[in-house]
């Protein structure tokens, strides 16, 4: 693998573009990860009605861990603040919710996206064991699927793949991916490169993105507000 | 005559959390409500079931033994007990095997009871994506056998298991899951039986009271009739077999 171009973005850059994408007073889920720092970077003027699996729909920011309520939580274990039309129900109606496509968007972790939207992000393999939690659900029935993750692995081979070699938590459920060089989008014909990080050509994304892309017609700068 | 729940006992209230799991045996199937974390824990009764000493069980939670090792889902207060989860059943030796949803959290250091049974060949664990999990708990306790679903497929989930499309798209077939025993965690209990629960205690809790042969609730009060408005009952007393109240200024949440 040669160099990098440019240093890659940071998570909460991921994060913080990932929120762009968020729709006014949507229904969002926001998985662990990468994907829980995009409450705290909504740009100014969205308000959105979180969902958590564990059966809470309206609250506020996610990230007050250790400190508040244990009746009062998210699925990611914080505990988030009441606010005004907050509802809380059991997870028969959640996951009705979710399964029945009322979810407007989730943005998910990845271990590996192929080029079909196939998604891995439950079990590293050689570990064997793995949590699935609300994620197939979630990845399967969403209205819309971003995944927000690092573009490679730490040893730098890619993570958008040909084929995933893990297990998949749903096949050709991804939509947007989101990464610290770029922003692609997966449609049917393949998947479009729609924006890049500062430093970064076409070439150097595809450098390290297993399926080949193509380069949108919209094509421009990684977009932080 | 299915022998779900009996005909209603005199009084479903219990004194202390060893009478009320007592009668367990070994090889019982254990549902334990809530979704994981402190809220909603039935854990008064998961620690008596410890203390009972039986073995061979099945667990069957959502996330299931992840807090002791990451703090999930508690406090951290100087005055806040550490954290207990269903691994205990698991570092006992009591538990052969958990159906769950979360059943490890993302790090490995230090290992959870439930990956550390697992790795070492002493349990077996089923992981069920969590909606379809609920939704098997729920038909169970609703006279459902079984449900297609759209989550799984395509995944190593679907293997083994029947599918059929419906307008074009493809569904699984999941059996509904049942339980010996359920322990459900809420607020408030009238003496009979129904169940009024705070915030997102209630989670797992409510299908689980269905669906199990016996309801055994911990709750923090015990009310007369009429002591849970009609419009806040969240788990039916029908379904509730045994009621046991927490001792006030229990430190576990």
């Amino acid at each position: 693998m040669t160099r990098d171009p440019a240093p890659r973005l940071s998570r909460t850059d991921i994060a913080r573009r990932a929120a762009l994408d968020l729709p006014d007073g949507g229904i969002v889920n926001l998985g662990i990860g990468i994907p829980a720092l995009c409450s705290n970077l909504l740009p100014e003027g969205v308000e959105l009605r979180y969902h958590a699996e564990n059966g809470i729909l309206g609250f506020s920011e996610m990230n007050t861990k250790f400190d508040g309520d244990p009746n009062i939580m998210d699925a990611g274990g914080n505990f988030p603040k009441l606010v005004p039309g907050m509802a809380f129900f059991d997870s028969v109606e959640s996951f009705g919710l979710i399964r029945g496509g009322h979810i407007d968007v989730t943005v998910l972790g990845g271990l590996q996206v192929s080029d079909k939207g196939d998604l891995a992000n439950w079990m590293i393999p050689k570990r064997g064991i793995g949590s699935i939690g609300g994620g197939m659900d979630l990845a399967t029935n969403a209205k819309r699927v971003i995944v927000a993750m690092e573009h490679t692995t730490r040893d730098n081979k890619p993570k958008i793949v040909n084929q995933c070699s893990f297990p998949l938590t749903a096949p050709n459920c991804v939509d947007d991916i989101i990464t610290d060089i770029a922003v692609i989008k997966v449609k049917t014909q393949g998947l479009f490169l729609m924006e890049a990080a500062q430093g970064w050509s076409p070439d150097d994304v595809q450098a390290i993105t297993e399926p080949e892309f193509i380069v949108s017609d919209d094509f421009k700068p990684f977009q932080t507000a | 005559m299915l022998g779900y729940h009996q005909a209603m006992p005199v009084s479903k209230t219990i004194d202390n959390f060893n009478d009320a799991v007592a009668d367990i045996p070994s090889g019982a199937s254990i549902m334990i409500g809530g979704f994981g974390g402190a809220g909603g824990q039935p854990t008064r009764l998961m620690l008596a079931l410890r203390d009972l000493g039986v073995d061979d069980l099945t667990i069957i939670g959502n996330v299931a033994g992840i807090s002791a090792t990451t703090h999930y889902g508690w406090r951290e207060g100087a005055d806040d007990p550490k954290p207990v989860d269903q691994g205990m059943f698991f570092a006992s030796g009591q538990a052969s095997k958990i159906i769950c949803s979360f059943p490890v959290p993302g790090t490995t250091n230090p290992l959870s009871e439930i990956e550390k049974a697992w790795r070492a060949g002493r349990a077996e664990v089923e992981i069920v994506p969590q909606g379809t999990l609920i939704e098997q708990i729920r038909a169970a306790g609703a006279g459902i056998p079984a449900f297609y679903t759209p989550t799984g497929v395509g995944t190593s989930v679907a293997e083994g298991k029947e599918s059929r499309e419906f307008d074009g798209r493809t569904y699984l077939l999941e059996k509904a899951l049942t339980g010996d025993y359920a322990f459900v965690r809420a607020q408030k209990a009238d003496t009979h039986g129904n169940l009024q629960y705070v915030g997102t205690s209630r989670a797992f809790g409510p299908a689980m009271a269905t669906a199990a042969k016996i309801t055994i609730a911990e709750v923090d009060e015990i009310v007369d009739p009429g002591g849970i408005d009609a419009e806040r009952v969240g788990t039916l007393g029908a379904y509730v077999d045994r009621i046991v109240q927490r001792k006030a200024g229990d430190p576990y949440p």
